[in-house]
């Protein structure tokens, strides 16, 4: 893997990551994380759209004019949308009644057209796609994180309706914390996702000042001498 | 000129991409039409088949319909569909769908099957905006509440045990939601009483069955499409 390469799995994942830092597709985001499960299918969903799109838009990058790129991405991301919609439909049929509804949505998340302009239009099809598949994944990790927190504070239980996206097979996969627990119902609505997302933001930027604070610790103390000098 | 070329080209460019992906959207729509269609099929049908088990009929439950004008006990204010289990021929059961318009959030669209002698086949949630983690616990697959219905008839209980135990009635409500499960109740009852009221159009003796539909006009008899299969 290539510095270049490793840059981009570095700014999907943490440095530019499309919930956290971009705050591209909030709309999405916070209707649908209100369970882990719910936030991994629309994670899913998106993560593949951003891996076809940007590859696409790289494909056709020299073909287009600079006046009417953005309507040609319009164009070709709506067209792929709806021919993943139609396809999971037809031939993913049980999946795409977990994953369908979410896949409307995705045609509201800017973080597609966003990639299209600011990555793929500019980078070969191979680091497009890469750069679609590390921003997909990026957003994937902050749903479901985002809907665990929810799903556990507002329910007490992490994974319930797994068998809805993995089958008979994941029924006991569903894990109660407490026994009884009364519920908290501002995590599950909206508010609670505003709250989530906001604490999540503060976490990634307490983590970037820690860092930042030590590497300043590491790097050697300027002699007061030199100062003087200067 | 140069200018008008330039326009044109960039025209024509947007053109060639609004057709490509009209094609790519439209190949891609006609060869998953017939598929997903089936899919549809088989999804209605397994839903069907949770209310009224497959084992206890043997016609075409997709293909014995009846469409039935919007009534006020259905909450319908639209035709809605029946479709009619039947068993050598005769009458099993009936599904139809009832909507309760008056839950926490909007109405709950329900299925509703009803055997021949009035008992409650089941009771499904199709379609709710309940509160996720509250009222969502109407839906079969996140409590069993809504089995609670199976058996249930109007001789079983009076008018005053068709409602949740906190209005003095039968059913459960949940911790914190009474609105949700007392709206379904509600409709669930309503339900059994326009099947009482209309169970000659919804399961009609079967050689009478031209006549009895001419006689209540609230039935489209153009939509038996059973009839029109079998001849």
């Amino acid at each position: 893997m290539t510095s270049e390469q490793q840059t981009i799995v570095k700014n999907g994942l943490w440095t530019n990551n499309v919930a956290l830092v971009q705050l591209l597709g909030l709309c999405p985001l916070l209707a649908v994380t209100s369970s882990l499960i719910n936030g991994l299918g629309l994670g899913l969903a998106t993560l593949m759209t951003l891996v076809l799109s940007n590859s696409f838009v790289s494909i056709i990058r020299h073909w287009t004019r600079p006046e009417v790129r953005i309507p040609i991405f319009v164009l070709i991301i709506a067209s792929i949308v709806t021919a993943i919609e139609l396809a999971m439909n037809a031939w993913f049929h049980e999946l795409f009644l977990v994953l369908g509804i979410f896949i409307p949505l995705i045609v509201t998340n800017c973080s597609i057209i966003a990639r299209a302009e600011a990555f793929a239009s500019r980078n070969s099809v191979l680091d497009s796609a890469l750069d679609g598949f590390m921003m997909g994944l990026g957003f994937l990790l902050v749903l479901v994180l985002l809907g665990g927190l929810r799903e556990l504070i507002g329910q007490g239980t992490l994974f319930a309706n797994a068998h809805l996206m993995f089958g008979s097979a994941a029924e006991g996969l569903e894990f109660t914390l407490i026994k009884d627990y009364p519920g908290f119902l501002l995590a599950i609505l909206p508010p609670g996702a505003f709250i989530g997302l906001g604490l999540l933001i503060a976490i990634k930027n307490s983590i970037e000042k820690h860092k930042s604070k030590q590497t300043i610790r590491v790097s050697p103390p300027v002699k007061p001498a030199e100062v003087a000098v200067q | 000129m140069n200018i008008h070329k330039q326009v044109a080209t960039t025209a024509l460019l947007l053109m060639l991409f609004a057709v490509i992906g009209a094609a790519l959207v439209g190949f891609i729509y006609d060869r998953t039409y017939d598929t997903i269609k089936k899919n549809e099929e088989l999804t209605l049908l397994r839903e069907l088949n949770h209310i009224v088990p497959a084992s206890s009929y043997d016609n075409d439950l997709l293909a014995s319909t009846l469409e039935l004008a919007a009534d006020q006990n259905l909450g319908t204010t639209e035709t809605s569909i029946a479709y009619r289990a039947k068993k050598q021929g005769k009458n099993v059961a009936v599904v139809f769908s009832a909507i309760a318009p008056n839950g926490y959030n909007g109405s709950i669209h329900l299925l509703v099957g009803i055997y021949h002698d009035g008992n409650l086949a089941g009771v499904r949630v199709v379609k709710h905006r309940e509160t996720p983690g509250l009222g969502d616990a109407i839906e079969a697959k996140r409590s069993d509440w809504i089995l609670s219905f199976t058996g249930k008839s109007l001789d079983k209980l009076t008018d005053k045990q068709w409602k949740v135990k906190r209005d003095g009635g039968e059913f459960d409500q949940f911790t914190g939601a009474t609105i949700t499960p007392r709206a379904v109740v509600k409709a669930v009852h309503a339900a059994l009483i326009y099947f009482k009221a209309n169970k000659k159009i919804l399961l009609p003796d079967d050689d009478k069955n031209k006549e009895n539909y001419e006689q209540h006009s609230d039935i489209n008899p153009g939509s038996d499409t059973e009839g029109q299969r079998s001849e």
